[in-house]
């Protein structure tokens, strides 16, 4: 008789390790797969998926690569803003003081003066991901609620809840006006919470808004505010992508408000910034949380213990924002060229029959084919954008993924390449878009 | 309704322990050679000071590595993009390959295993998160590094309850120890999850047996738990007996059988055998996939900046380098470790033999006018405030025994080091003065302005 040996059950990992939280199961990562499978490339494989889901700001590497070309000190371990022996040693969570200041400076030019940034309410966390769970597990407790509004970046469902144990609770908003966030909206997200008895701590919002490529009004915003008070809760604004505004003048910053109201209440406010969009440097793992309440900027800066920017990163990039001929030379041009971009895909979908949202920022745009599904229902909407990924070789982001309430948007990104390549989707698009009408007569 | 979440209002960031406060009185009044030399010296960072020099030719022979080019050839924009949470390949191979020129090639490690994540500090967190519920237990051997209160309980809810290890066995973890932590986390209703040890230990300075190892891993075997070993120090390894990384442990025979491979862990980092705490880099090693893929998901609230990922990928692959390293800094950490002994000897006071880390364990013990923790805390304040040193107190390590401390030798010039053992001597000399003669305000004083003139002249010239 043969000795069966007992297999032992692996010992168990955590209830947030085995979950899927994380979100990585969703549509959106289902169409990097095939895209990783199959990139497109312009020599090599032309006609490969071409990656129009990925939000990355590719267009201005230029200034970047001359800047560090004429400042090569900058990168080198060890100038003039410290040694190496004193960058490599630097840990402290408070941030290189040259790099919080060289931030809150950018922070402002990017709003062109309209606001003003304390270097000492600037904390310094490995990105805005880091950033956004990082004010989560400070503003609220597991099994609290923070209210987004629809359509939200995917990577919200991870980032805010994921070790958090927080909940979302969705603000439904929809085209009939522009998917603009209403009072009613905000009421009807909060009072579903009550019912459910779940606490609301805080409103996430995204200003300019991932996926519309929108930024929010003031009137939108100062009625944002009034609700916040009216119930008493936080108030986050990512603006991660603030430096993406076409047109400066359209972006109103939360911090605006807050200083048009002489800062009353503002310790609620909480404001997270990035430079993986504007700067296009997601690699470099830098992002802030900038607060207007004191034990939040201390309670964050204490936790940034657990992703730090690097002080190799933080040194460089001191070095790069605090030049200020640098900073509003790439600010400006950077604007040009993502209008440009735009206004290329904008009229190439419209060429095709396809109207997008009207938007003035971002890496993206927001774009209806609603009116092209069978039925308006989710179903219908994955069909087409799963032949969209297999017949068109396009990777977009479904609205679905973004919890959008209404079934038909795309997100569809146009930074993240070259021109070229714009023009080689959007033929594909044009062609795919004429072959259907074929087949409809 | 209150404004901000219990974390956030809580103490466990343990922010608030004599470990801090300390912290807090050498910024306010730090020495400088020049311009203060009657400051407080800093004992109490565990920092590695001592092998810059190297890495700094190093960069002075490769400045390509920072200046973003591979091969003479920019990668800016390569590197700008990259933030796949797999990190970068040739940075996690040549992690690996130091890793296991580290344990002298006696293990092998596969950079798929490896997640990496923005310092030590996050990768214990992230560990926690992957296996443990908040209300859930980590058994640690204490002391323990006073950073662990806030890296493993503060946001995951997780409980440490101490194995507390005595003098008696020069603080060696035992099987009865083991079983009264055990025992006590089960009386506090408490689920263990695991045990995490810090191999090198810190703050004592010393290597687990292989007698240790295998009591662990035995006892994690038999309850079904899992084991980290935070390795953070293997390479500060500086004499005699040599390290001998879990992973070599787990090779053994009785072991391999059992399947226990999945439920253990190592915790390593850049910032202590490098002296590069402020680049953050970290790393989880798992032989268990579902740890590895959850970690590597988690890995995206902390990951490595690409640039600092492409500088070192080229620095640890140059073996020339990697083995120059290596060897100058154990050199020297040995030569700064019997500095402090000898001269702490001088003074009657003794350390735990140690053979690896950046600090000596240091038994004040008889110094103490009585044995409880008050004591210990006046004695630490009087180090502080009138010897002018920096030390942790053994109770801001959850050690049962009060009297130890622990002095770190590593984070200053060998000057800085010898005035520090001079300032010491002094007070041990008036202590023992003022301990045979009835307590005079004066003398206090005079002991006070004694030490802090002295002068280069009085003390003996070293070379670098």
């Amino acid at each position: 008789m043969v000795a069966i040996d007992i297999q032992k059950p692996s010992v168990a990992l955590s209830r947030v390790a085995d979950s899927e939280t994380h979100g990585e199961d969703s549509p959106y990562f289902a169409g990097w797969k095939a895209y990783d499978e199959n990139p497109y490339d312009e020599l090599l494989n032309p006609t490969g998926v071409i990656q129009m889901g990925l939000a990355e700001n590719q267009v201005s590497f230029d200034l970047l690569e001359k800047y560090l070309e004429q400042h090569s000190e900058a990168s080198t371990c060890g100038n003039r803003i410290s040694s190496f022996r004193e960058n490599a040693l630097f840990q402290d969570y408070h941030g290189l003081k040259s790099f919080r200041k060289a931030m809150a400076s950018f922070m402002e030019q990017i709003r062109d003066g309209r606001a003003r940034f304390d270097p000492d309410r600037v904390v310094l966390t490995a990105g805005a991901t880091a950033a956004n769970e990082l004010l989560t597990f400070i503003l609220a407790d597991p099994g609290d609620a923070l209210l987004v509004p629809t359509p939200y970046y995917p990577g919200f469902d991870r980032d805010l809840r994921w070790r958090t144990g927080v909940r979302i609770v969705p603000v439904h908003c929809d085209s009939s006006n522009n998917f603009q966030i209403t009072p009613q909206a905000l009421e009807a997200a909060y009072n579903n919470a009550q019912a459910l008895n779940i606490k609301v701590r805080g409103l996430l919002i995204t200003n300019p808004s991932n996926p519309l490529g929108a930024t929010i009004q003031r009137s939108v915003l100062n009625e944002i505010f009034d609700f916040v008070m009216r119930k008493n809760i936080h108030l986050v604004s990512d603006e991660i992508y603030s430096g993406s505004v076409f047109s400066p003048s359209k972006f109103v910053s939360v911090a605006e408000i807050v200083e048009a109201r002489g800062f009353k209440d503002a310790e609620r406010v909480h404001i997270v910034y990035s430079l993986s969009k504007d700067l296009g440097l997601p690699g470099f793992r830098v992002g802030t949380i900038y607060s207007y309440n004191d034990k939040v900027v201390t309670t964050a800066r204490r936790m940034s213990s657990f992703s730090l920017v690097s002080s190799q990163t933080q040194n460089l990039l001191a070095s790069m924002l605090s030049d200020r001929e640098f900073t509003e030379n790439y600010i400006k041009t950077n604007r040009e060229r993502l209008k440009k971009r735009y206004e290329i895909i904008v009229k190439g979908l419209r060429d095709s029959g396809i109207e997008c949202l009207k938007g003035n920022a971002g890496l993206f745009c927001w774009m209806n084919l609603s009116t092209f599904l069978e039925e308006q229902t989710r179903e219908r909407e994955l069909d087409i954008w799963n032949s969209i990924m297999q017949e068109v070789k396009l990777n977009i982001s479904p609205g679905t993924s973004c919890h959008c309430s209404e079934p038909g948007w795309f997100r569809v990104c146009f930074a993240n390449m070259s021109e070229k390549t714009l023009e080689v989707a959007l033929k594909r698009i044009h062609d795919f878009m004429e072959q259907r009408k074929l087949k409809r007569s | 309704m209150k404004l901000l979440s219990s974390k956030a209002t809580c103490n466990s960031h343990g922010q608030d322990s004599s470990y801090f406060l300390g912290w807090q009185e050498y910024e306010k009044n730090p020495y400088h050679e020049v311009d203060n030399p009657t400051g407080i010296i800093q004992m109490g960072l565990a920092e590695n000071q001592l092998s810059f020099h190297v890495l700094e030719s190093w960069l002075a022979e490769n400045p390509d590595a920072a200046g973003f080019k591979r091969n003479g050839e920019s990668i800016f924009r390569e590197l700008a993009l990259f933030q796949d949470y797999h990190g970068l390949p040739a940075f996690k191979n040549a992690l690996v390959d130091f890793m296991a020129e580290i344990r002298d090639n006696r293990v092998s490690f596969d950079p798929n295993k490896l997640v990496l994540t923005a310092g030590a500090t996050s990768a214990n967190e992230t560990l926690m998160f992957c296996l443990a519920e908040p209300g859930c237990a980590f058994l640690l051997p204490a002391p323990y590094y006073p950073g662990f209160d806030r890296d493993l309980k503060w946001r995951t809810g997780v409980e440490i309850v101490p194995i507390h290890c005595s003098s008696s066995n020069n603080f060696q973890i035992t099987e009865s120890n083991l079983n009264k932590a055990y025992d006590e986390a089960q009386r506090r209703n408490l689920k263990v999850k695991g045990i995490l040890v810090t191999n090198p230990s810190n703050p004592l300075g010393t290597t687990l047996s292989r007698d240790e190892l295998d009591l662990l891993i035995t006892f994690i075997t038999t309850k079904g738990i899992h084991l980290i070993s935070d390795e953070i120090y293997s390479g500060t390894v500086f004499a005699s007996p040599r390290f001998i990384s879990v992973m070599e442990a787990l090779m053994e025979n009785k072991h391999k059988k059992n399947n226990v491979w999945k439920q253990v862990h190592i915790v390593y980092s850049l910032s202590k055998d490098l002296g590069l705490p402020g680049f953050r880099v970290g790393a989880i090693y798992s032989n268990n996939e579902d740890v590895v893929a959850a970690a590597t998901k988690m890995s995206s609230f902390g990951l490595v900046s690409s640039q600092t990922q492409h500088l070192l990928s080229v620095m640890l692959a140059d073996k020339k380098f990697t083995k120059v390293y290596i060897l100058e800094n154990k050199k020297r950490l040995k030569k700064r470790h019997e500095m402090l002994v000898a001269g702490l000897k001088d003074a009657g006071i003794n350390c735990l033999k140690s053979n690896a880390g950046l600090f000596c364990w240091v038994d004040m013990r008889h110094m103490l006018t009585s044995k409880t923790f008050e004591a210990e805390v006046d004695l630490w304040k009087k180090v502080l405030f009138q010897v002018g040193l920096n030390v942790s107190a053994g109770s801001s390590c959850h050690c049962t025994e009060p009297g130890w401390f622990r002095f770190c030798f590593a984070n200053m010039s060998q000057e800085t080091l010898d005035l520090s053992i001079h300032r010491m001597k002094a007070f041990v000399d008036s202590y023992k003065i003022n301990t045979r003669r009835p307590k005079r305000n004066s003398a206090r004083r005079t002991l006070s302005q004694w030490v802090f003139r002295l002068s280069l002249q009085d003390r003996k010239h070293e070379e670098r």
